[in-house]
């Protein structure tokens, strides 16, 4: 149940961590929070030869916004969004913070680590589609921002190359007339999510939809952006019947596994329902109402 | 699978309930296991090892986490509360008199998580509701009180410390 025996150097710099990631070798790795690594290190799922500490590089905590753009530090944890200006703007964003796994693991989780680990149950991954984000990273040949969903290459792979490690990520500042909602269903709180869904809307003249982003989290070997739903739902009058088809085609998008949280059938039923409550709740937002959401579980 | 031909050992020290410590670890100790095996607080204890239960809930620098899922060296430099540092001067603290007195313990093995991860709630909110106090302890398992009189536990020392 204990990690095999591993070499442990704590980094001061970002470019000291990339340069001994890149001397080390790709048996090494880089630790943040521990959240997901250090599990998997107890159950002998990966046994690195060295970690890299990055949890005390300064210029890797850092919370920026304005009216256009939002930018997050790789270290920032889920507590510290949760309760940052940041989330207090955008409810999406505290959605999602807040409904991480429980409060001992939001505490040490990273959004950086939530990423590189390319984990498709992960929350960041999905809501950061939802947002249309951009991933920050550096490596030994610079850095470089990458679009999530070439980001979310595979189950467990990203679009990182040896050595080179996510330093934040940054999104536009969603309009005025924006709203999103990021739900998810969990067995319980420390669980995994069975499945999540992301709606970010954007309404003009009260029901119209302008804009809209639906990305869906433990629905397949990545993040699924659900393009056919947002179709349903892109310059039209939002209804019952095309929230309805909307929900339909991001299932049909979807490809969940089958795993201990349950079958394709029962997850593709839980993101049906998924999908038009977060629709639901984007709505009430985009009309200025404040309402307080995070996943659910028994 | 790798070969470590040599243990490496990094010197750390923590604060934990007030006193210093200095010790060299290997990299893969834990901090679950630092404050256990190697400094004997065993009012900390060990469930699932897997993140799941709480049951290994401490105070870091004044944040609950599991100490099961902390390496000892990331804590280097850190303050840590353990339950044993929640009694002052023999008297036991107030979210402890009040699991006594509303039974919010039967096996008492979550009760160390538990503790912490209330005192954690109350540092930050003297006054929480029913749902905040589920949300606090939602990552800490009790097998053996249906969690009823933890809630009620809980309210109480936080009346309680709020001197009403």
């Amino acid at each position: 149940m204990y990690p095999a025996p591993f070499r442990y150097h704590r980094a001061g710099s970002v470019d000291e961590a990339i340069s001994m990631l890149s001397e080390l070798g790709e048996e090494a790795r880089p630790l943040a929070g521990g959240q997901t690594l250090l599990v998997w290190m107890k159950l002998r799922f990966d046994e690195p030869s060295d970690l890299v500490d990055l949890g005390r590089i300064p210029e890797l905590s850092y919370f920026e916004h304005d009216d256009v753009e939002v930018r997050i530090g790789a270290l920032a944890t889920h507590a510290q969004i949760a309760s940052s200006p940041i989330a207090e703007r955008i409810p999406i964003v505290r959605d999602c913070a807040n409904g991480i796994a429980d409060t001992q693991v939001r505490s040490r989780g990273t959004i950086g680590g939530s990423l590189a680990t390319g984990d498709p149950s992960c929350d960041w991954p999905a809501l950061l589609h939802t947002l249309d984000a951009e991933v920050l990273c550096k490596g030994p040949a610079g850095e470089r921002s990458i679009a999530i969903n070439e980001f979310c290459e595979d189950l467990y792979a990203t679009a990182l190359e040896d050595a080179e490690i996510v330093t934040g990520v940054r999104f536009k500042m969603p309009a005025a007339n924006s709203a999103g909602a990021y739900v998810g269903f969990k067995r319980c709180a420390p669980a995994y999510p069975t499945a999540t869904a992301g709606v970010q809307l954007t309404l003009a003249d009260g029901d119209i939809c302008q804009d809209v982003r639906i990305a869906l989290g433990s629905a397949g070997l990545t993040p699924i952006h659900a393009t056919d739903a947002e179709r349903e739902l892109r310059g039209k009058t939002l209804s019952k019947e095309n929230i309805e088809r909307a929900a339909e085609a991001a299932v049909a998008a979807c490809d969940p596994v089958d795993d201990q949280r349950g079958s394709p059938e029962f997850k593709r039923s839980v993101l049906r329902v998924l999908v038009k409550r977060a629709v639901g709740i984007a709505v009430r937002r985009c009309s200025g109402e404040a309402v307080e959401s995070h996943h659910e579980y028994y | 699978m790798n070969t470590i031909e040599i243990i490496q050992r990094i010197a750390i020290e923590v604060t934990i309930n007030g006193q210093r410590y200095q010790r060299d670890v290997e990299p893969r100790m834990l901090l679950v296991q630092l404050i256990r095996d190697e400094l004997r607080l065993t009012g900390t204890h060990i469930g699932c090892d897997t993140t799941y239960c709480g049951a290994c809930t401490i105070l870091l620098n004044g944040d609950p986490v599991k100490s099961c899922t902390v390496l000892a060296v990331q804590a280097d430099q850190g303050e840590i509360l353990t339950v044993e540092g929640l009694e002052q001067d023999g008297e036991l603290h107030p979210l402890q008199k009040a699991f006594i007195e509303h039974h919010g313990l039967q096996c008492g093995y979550c009760t160390p998580g538990m503790l912490m991860s209330s005192y954690a709630l109350l540092s930050n909110n003297p006054a929480p509701n029913r749902q905040e106090i589920r949300k606090s302890i939602a990552g800490n398992l009790c097998r053996c009180t249906g969690y009823h009189n933890i809630l009620t536990a809980v309210e109480a020392a936080a009346e309680e410390m709020r001197g009403e």
